[in-house]
């Protein structure tokens, strides 16, 4: 049987909360049976409205939300189905961590000890067994995230959405949770909306990464592919590290172009530019750019080294490059013969694949 | 090397508990300098009042201070048959002390309440012993006896007996419509005289049913009051707050006018049609008035603790209460109302306590059917000067608030109260 590639669709919904300014524009996403998928982006840019939408706390003003294909805007959230992660992970403080996750099987009248049996299944699937008695606020920060998971998932919902879960948690610990949720959708297959604004937390789960902006997706796809190849100036420059070059397109081939820098010429990969003299922002990934190359490369640049900041695993150091003084390289630990010095003038290179132009910013 | 823990000096050589006692003494010392005049200030107009009050309600000194010797006498007396020759004696004399500083009015007014008759026959041996009638040589028991029959009668030189104890519990059985008979046994007066215990119980009622309507009112107000934003919640913070900023004399004037049976409230009623002109209902002097009126000027207490708790739940809660299947009155039933019972429990304690003892409203709007407890203190303290009487009935709705609150912590626990 082949997966529902529109499990949980939006057909071109707008939402607007004061008629003035839509904060979701003409937004339409297809998301598949068992996918796990993120809607990235800054604060405000309508991600977390998608997902209240979603879950039936905001309605569309226009369009509309379908569920494995029937309409769902019209449904109150307790009858839709969904389990939902919240930010502060919204455990009810005056209830055990057993009644907490036996709240939903209770309200759906499920018979007690199916009741006992899938809130202990739930419970050791988060690896807390045995915290069945203990109240959330005796809890660590870690283990009540675990437990809003395992509530959101033990009455077996078809879609689990879950809203910055991470975002009060220490940097350990996040990533720790990280792979614990990834484990856990791997293993059960339930369909995931994740809402974050940390990019690694994206591209470390997703199936696939909307980035949302300005109340749109900016670009809908894997991971990888975000990374490697962003289709705008605005997701390079949200998604990792990023070199720019602000330009003039001087002449255009099919796989290469010539732009034109206010003190220097490159060449790079036409992604979003047509025509001569197209304005156009070229965006590199600091990985990319070599210091002294061995292999060939059809860009080669001298800049000045301006500051150099030991990160152990690797050395960022950033240079004056082309007009350019916040261009970033990163050396890899290894490399230590090469001489990083304040002002020495080395020598840099990439290959225009590389060197994506995109639209101005 | 010794085994004992050795005990640790400081650089100077002193050690380090001594030291550290003296560091902290002077900021010790400043602490209490600072509510110092907090504390006196709680001692003399709270706490000793109420001791004072306590002395007072049970206080019996008068007539023993007047009768002592005669009092002396009856500790060996049984009681069941008329007393000794010795008894009688001290009697006459310390009744002779009286005379002379001309107190002997209210021996008999005094004893006259504990026993009816005793005015007649200590006016006619006051008689006697003026005119010097009583010779001492031969048996005073024979010639008090001979004064007025009464004086022959035990059941008098018991009541005599009775009053002797310098504290007495009878202020307190008055308030509940009880006394001491003659057998010392605690009975109830006739029940055409039982007043108070019906003021008792209406007053608990009124308090109870003007804290459920409080409740029913003031929860969803402190609620929209929570989740509102700012720009409206204050506004409607200022229109919950306005009966503080108006004086409680006007707050229950203004009612007066409004609730009269030619009043604001009536005429809206004849004028919708809901009753007849000529059939006016009242809703004051009785307690529609005292339930109306009390509830409006109590209700911010109600509303401040509920607004406090009610803001610290987060709004999340309820959403996934919601999002977890359970329908909007579920999701308000299992996880927001549990969450505001700290609220609940603060705001019904603060109202209840505060109805319990109201006075201005319902002695302004109460009328017969719709006084209260206190405005009984307020007569005794006022009209009757029976001040004893009316500092048991304080003590009285003291040890009830207390009880309340006893029972509160037993039921919710006090830990629970959430104030603000």
């Amino acid at each position: 049987m082949s997966k529902n590639t529109e499990f949980v669709k939006f057909d071109k919904v707008d939402k607007s909360y004061d008629g003035k300014v839509l904060v979701v524009k003409d937004l339409n996403l297809n998301i598949s049976e068992g996918e796990f998928i993120t809607m990235l982006g800054p604060s405000g840019s309508g991600k977390t409205t998608c997902l209240m939408m979603l879950a039936g706390f905001e309605t569309p003003t226009n369009g509309e939300i379908y569920l494995d294909s029937n309409p769902i805007s019209n449904i109150p959230p307790h009858k839709r189905g969904i389990g939902m992660v919240f930010q502060n992970y919204a455990l009810f403080p005056h209830m055990t961590v057993y009644e907490n996750l036996a709240f939903p099987l209770r309200v759906r009248k499920v018979q007690k000890d199916e009741i006992d049996k899938k809130v202990d299944k739930a419970l050791s699937m988060v690896s807390l067994s045995g915290f069945e008695s203990r109240m959330p606020a005796q809890l660590s920060g870690g283990q009540q995230q675990r437990v809003a998971v395992a509530r959101a998932l033990v009455f077996d919902p078809a879609v689990v959405l879950m809203d910055e879960p991470l975002g009060a948690l220490d940097k350990n610990l996040r990533e720790s949770m990280q792979y614990e949720i990834k484990h856990i959708h791997e293993n059960i297959g339930v369909t995931v909306v994740y809402v974050t604004h940390d990019q690694g937390e994206a591209l470390t789960m997703s199936n696939r990464i909307a980035v949302f902006n300005d109340g749109k997706v900016q670009q809908l796809s894997s991971p990888d592919k975000l990374y490697e190849e962003p289709v705008n100036s605005f997701v390079a420059e949200f998604i990792g590290e990023n070199n720019t070059f602000g330009g003039e397109v001087t002449d255009i081939s099919k796989n290469v172009c010539k732009v034109k820098l206010q003190n220097g010429e490159i060449l790079a990969n036409p992604i979003s530019v047509n025509s001569k003299g197209d304005k156009t922002t070229v965006s590199i990934r600091p990985e990319r750019a070599l210091i002294n190359p061995k292999d060939k490369m059809d860009n080669n640049q001298t800049g000045k080294i301006e500051e150099v900041i030991y990160h152990g695993d690797h050395t960022r150091v950033r240079l004056d490059l082309l007009g350019n003084k916040e261009f970033i390289l990163k050396v890899p630990n290894s490399s230590n013969e090469l001489d990083l010095k304040l002002g020495n003038e080395i020598k840099v290179g990439w290959n225009s694949q590389d060197a994506r132009a995109l639209d101005p910013k | 090397m010794s085994s004992e823990t050795k005990q640790i000096l400081t650089t100077d050589g002193i050690p380090l508990e001594i030291s550290l006692k003296k560091a902290e003494r002077k900021n010790k010392i400043k602490a209490f300098l600072l509510v110092a005049p907090l504390l006196l200030f709680l001692i003399i107009t709270y706490i000793f009042p109420i001791g004072e009050m306590f002395t007072r309600s049970i206080d019996d000194k008068m007539i023993t201070n007047m009768l002592p010797k005669t009092f002396k006498s009856m500790e060996t007396w049984d009681g069941k048959e008329l007393p000794s020759e010795e008894v009688f004696s001290s009697f006459l004399s310390d009744f002779k002390i009286l005379v002379e500083k001309k107190e002997h009015g209210k021996l008999a007014q005094r004893l006259n309440k504990e026993k009816n008759g005793f005015n007649t026959i200590t006016k006619k041996l006051f008689r006697q012993v003026k005119r010097n009638k009583i010779d001492e040589t031969q048996s005073i028991k024979e010639q008090i006896m001979k004064v007025h029959k009464r004086w022959r009668n035990v059941e008098y030189w018991q009541a005599i007996k009775r009053t002797a104890p310098p504290y007495t519990s009878a202020k307190y059985l008055k308030a509940m419509d009880m006394y001491l008979n003659e057998d010392n046994k605690i009975t109830q007066v006739s029940e055409d005289r039982r007043i108070h215990r019906i003021l008792w119980l209406r007053t608990v009622e009124v308090a109870f049913f003007v804290t459920v309507f409080c409740f029913l009112m003031g929860y969803p107000i402190a609620h929209l009051l929570a989740t509102l934003p700012m720009k409206y919640s204050n506004l409607l913070m200022i229109c919950v707050l306005l009966p503080f900023w108006t004086s409680l004399l006007v707050r229950t004037a203004s009612w007066m006018i409004l609730l009269q049976q030619q009043g604001v409230v009536n005429d809206f009623f004849v004028m919708i049609g809901l009753v007849a002109d000529d059939n006016r209902p009242e809703m004051m002097y009785n307690k529609v008035g005292t339930y109306v009126a009390m509830t409006q000027i109590l209700l911010p207490f109600m509303v401040l603790p509920l607004y406090s708790v009610m803001k610290t739940i987060s709004p999340s809660l309820m959403r996934a209460g919601k999002s977890l299947g359970g329908t909007p009155f579920v999701a308000f039933w299992k996880v927001y109302f549990p969450l505001t019972i700290p609220g609940i429990g603060a705001g019904c304690l603060l109202v209840f306590i505060l109805a319990i003892g109201y006075y201005i409203t319902p002695a302004l709007v109460g009328g017969a059917s719709g006084t209260l407890i206190s405005n009984q203190i307020a007569y005794h303290m006022k009209t009757t000067l029976d001040w004893s009487f009316a500092s048991a009935m304080g003590l009285m709705l003291l040890g009830g608030v207390l009880v309340i609150y006893w029972l509160y912590n037993k039921l919710v626990g006090v830990d629970n109260i959430k104030l603000g």
